[in-house]
């Protein structure tokens, strides 16, 4: 039986690594996401899991023993954000290559500078080149259910990348909503034990992790990467049908809301996508339709999807909570425009920057965003093709 | 402790055919200290030239278990793997009794993996970390390190008209800064002292708790010398004082090599290429500098060992 709780999106994540009782947890405090690591470590200290935690004294130290338990042969598990996950990032790069399955929850927040602890996607989308597979959640009960299905997606020999679990600082991680908890011997039996195909306690197999690998390896191996990445689609699509059957929700590598009644589409990730649906909803009522296609899945990107739901469609709005500084738009812009290019009937998609350092993004906003929407269909005319929302210009 | 001839007959764990240079004091370093481990052990190393040399892809001369992850963080990465060690020993998973030892350069321990190093060491886990100190960045080609001796002709510190001293800064006493943890066992040595080197491991992995042995490597590419003389220049540093061997068991401090009669410094200097430019009679005062330092270390010393006077 499931309980509910009410619970914030930080408490959940720790409450999930709680069920999960990963073998070693090593971590370092950062805001919004302190209270992950607070609350998993009273876990720890009431004997709840059987988790041997590092306090270790940075991010770089907490990814790095990490990458030490994970090629060890146990389950690692950390969370961070922001600059926590940029001092981290050398040793980023280097988890997903000795393709060790990692699970890190990392509470989006602007990345410096200047300093701000509020919400962006700045940090995560850094990253989305590291090789790390990226889940974003919406809500509370998504952070949830993704780090769950994390840790089976990660796991995955046919995978075997490390998984961050993305949601938005405070807005999620500080947020108390209502969320169904599986019972503990659920969540057990469905990640099941942690099998290492390639563990350094084995004395009697000994392995040499990181070599240097130079001309003659390091692009097979590389390749082989990005091939585990794509192998990762299929298992995330497997992975969430295993989970609905457990919990009840549906979880597949993007989500669709209302899309089929409308050609007008937003797409976003995150908590906007909750905006979004609210927006939809009301003005459904007053007649207008506009549908929305939630990227849960950016790494791998699941262009295909993304393609088959975009058919059809005349004009898209991309909402990017992060700039990418001289690029021709945000990151996921980027993405859907480079999806869409082979299409011989593509819509017109223009892009959003929003909620910079946390920026608070609004019904009223996402209503200009489909005000403009209906402008593009009714005269075929785009003024900014890359426009700042709830910026002062 | 085995003698020599047993030792002979123990099975080596780093293979020959790596591509270290002709006389490093690296590998002879690490042979000793898996000699003198009697558990079975597992490596991390840091990034630099025992890393580069010893695994090249797809190559490897470890015969054990081994862990390279980036430059500055061996302490941690060992961190990582000896917790998962203990989570597994904990949930009855693992049977063996394994050791965990890190070999680093003076890059990775004393400069850019000090921090990770010393919140290994205040964490407590049980790892012996050993530094084999070759007072410069051999791997990029000989940069200076905060191990760089007061003097040192590196090749970001070559003795010039405006500059002749070479590096004009005295070197960080890394020793004395982990000793400062108050972990059970600290120690220094060098391989031309192959017992007590030795010794002072099988103390170090007999500690349930960090451990760390700073040892002395020549290297006869940076400091320019013959491959030949390695083992030489490694006991000319312990008898001109140098190099004291010493060891901090549990705060207790305890010279464990007296040199009946010390060298003076002028030999050791002119054995190496390094710091030929400081014989010139303009750099005289780096040298007094250099033997008043090696003087007020071994006063320090022997008041810690309880052998001096205040």
């Amino acid at each position: 039986m499931a309980t509910i709780e009410a619970m914030t999106g930080d408490e959940v994540a720790a409450e999930a690594m709680r069920q999960i009782n990963p073998d070693v947890v090593a971590a370092y405090p950062i805001t919004p996401q302190t209270e992950v690591v607070q609350n998993f470590s009273q876990s720890v200290a009431n004997g709840r899991v059987k988790t041997e935690m590092i306090r270790v004294e940075s991010e770089h130290s907490a990814m790095s023993a990490c990458v030490g338990a994970s090629a060890a042969g146990v389950r690692a598990m950390t969370a961070t954000c922001a600059n926590g996950l940029a001092l981290m990032w050398e040793i980023v790069y280097i988890a997903a290559s000795y393709r060790l399955p990692i699970v890190m929850a990392v509470a989006n927040r602007a990345l410096s500078g200047p300093i701000n602890i509020h919400c962006d996607h700045s940090d995560s989308m850094g990253a989305r080149d590291s090789g790390w597979i990226q889940l974003y959640s919406e809500n509370c009960q998504e952070v949830y259910d993704n780090l769950i299905q994390a840790v089976k997606i990660a796991e995955d020999k046919s995978v075997l990348l490390p998984v961050m679990v993305c949601f938005d600082g405070f807005i999620i991680s500080h947020a108390t909503e209502r969320v169904e908890i599986l019972d503990d011997e659920k969540v057990k039996n469905f990640i099941g034990e942690f099998k290492p195909q390639y563990p350094l306690l084995d004395l009697n197999n000994p392995v040499t992790y990181g070599p240097l690998d130079l001309f003659d390896y390091y692009f097979e191996h590389k390749r082989q990467q990005v091939e585990a990445m794509e192998n990762a689609i299929s298992v995330i699509e497997k992975v969430g049908k295993e989970y609905e059957k457990i919990s009840g929700r549906k979880y597949e590598l993007v989500e669709k809301y209302n899309l089929e009644a409308s050609d007008m589409v937003i797409i976003a990730a995150g908590s906007t996508a909750g905006t979004i649906k609210a927006t939809i909803d009301e003005l459904k009522e007053k007649g207008i339709n506009v549908g929305l296609l939630k990227i849960r899945t950016f790494r791998p990107f699941p262009h295909v999807q993304i393609r088959d739901a975009l058919k059809d469609k005349l004009c898209v709005a991309v909402m990017d909570r992060s700039a990418s500084f001289g690029a021709r738009g945000g990151p996921i812009f980027l993405e859907i425009r480079s999806t869409l290019y082979e299409e011989k009937k593509k819509p017109v998609v223009v892009n959003y920057i929003y909620g910079l350092g946390g920026r608070e993004t609004t019904v009223e906003h996402i209503k200009k965003v489909v005000d403009n929407l209906s402008k593009i269909k009714k005269t075929g005319k785009v003024d900014r093709l890359i426009d700042y929302l709830g910026v002062r210009e | 402790m085995p003698s020599l001839k047993e030792l002979s007959h123990k099975k080596e764990l780093l293979s020959r055919g790596h591509r270290l240079c002709p006389g490093c004091g690296a590998p002879i370093i690490v042979r000793q200290v898996l000699l003198a481990a009697d558990k079975p052990v597992i490596v991390a190393c840091p990034t630099g030239c025992l890393e580069v040399g010893t695994t090249i892809y797809p190559y490897t001369a470890w015969k054990m278990p081994w862990i390279h992850c980036a430059f500055e963080n061996a302490a941690a990465t060992l961190s990582g793997v000896e917790t998962a060690y203990r989570a597994l020993k904990k949930q009855g998973k693992i049977k063996d009794d394994i050791r965990f030892i890190a070999f680093g350069g003076d890059g990775g321990t004393y400069d850019i993996g000090l921090q990770s190093l010393s919140g290994a060491l205040e964490r407590g886990h049980r790892m012996l970390y050993v530094c084999y100190d070759n007072e410069a960045y051999m791997n990029t080609g000989i940069q200076r390190s905060s191990a760089s001796p007061l003097g040192a002709h590196t090749t970001t510190t070559p003795p010039g008209k405006a500059i002749p001293a070479g590096k004009t800064e005295s070197r960080k006493n890394l020793t004395e800064i982990v000793a400062a943890h108050n972990i059970p066992y600290v120690a220094q040595a060098s391989p031309g002292y192959h017992m007590d080197l030795m010794k002072k491991v099988q103390k170090a992995l007999s500690v349930d708790g960090p451990s760390f042995i700073n040892v002395f490597s020549p290297c006869p590419r940076g400091w320019r010398y013959p491959a030949e003389k390695t083992i030489e220049i490694a006991k000319l540093a312990v008898l001109t004082g140098f190099w004291p061997l010493y060891e901090v068991e549990n705060g207790k401090y305890r010279i464990t090599y007296k040199p009946r009669k010390k060298r003076p410094l002028r030999e050791f200097l002119e054995a190496q290429g390094r710091f030929k430019h400081l014989l010139a009679e303009e750099n005289k005062p780096i040298v007094e500098r250099m033997e008043k330092e090696i003087e007020s270390r071994e006063k320090e010393l022997m008041i810690r060992a309880g052998e001096g006077e205040k």
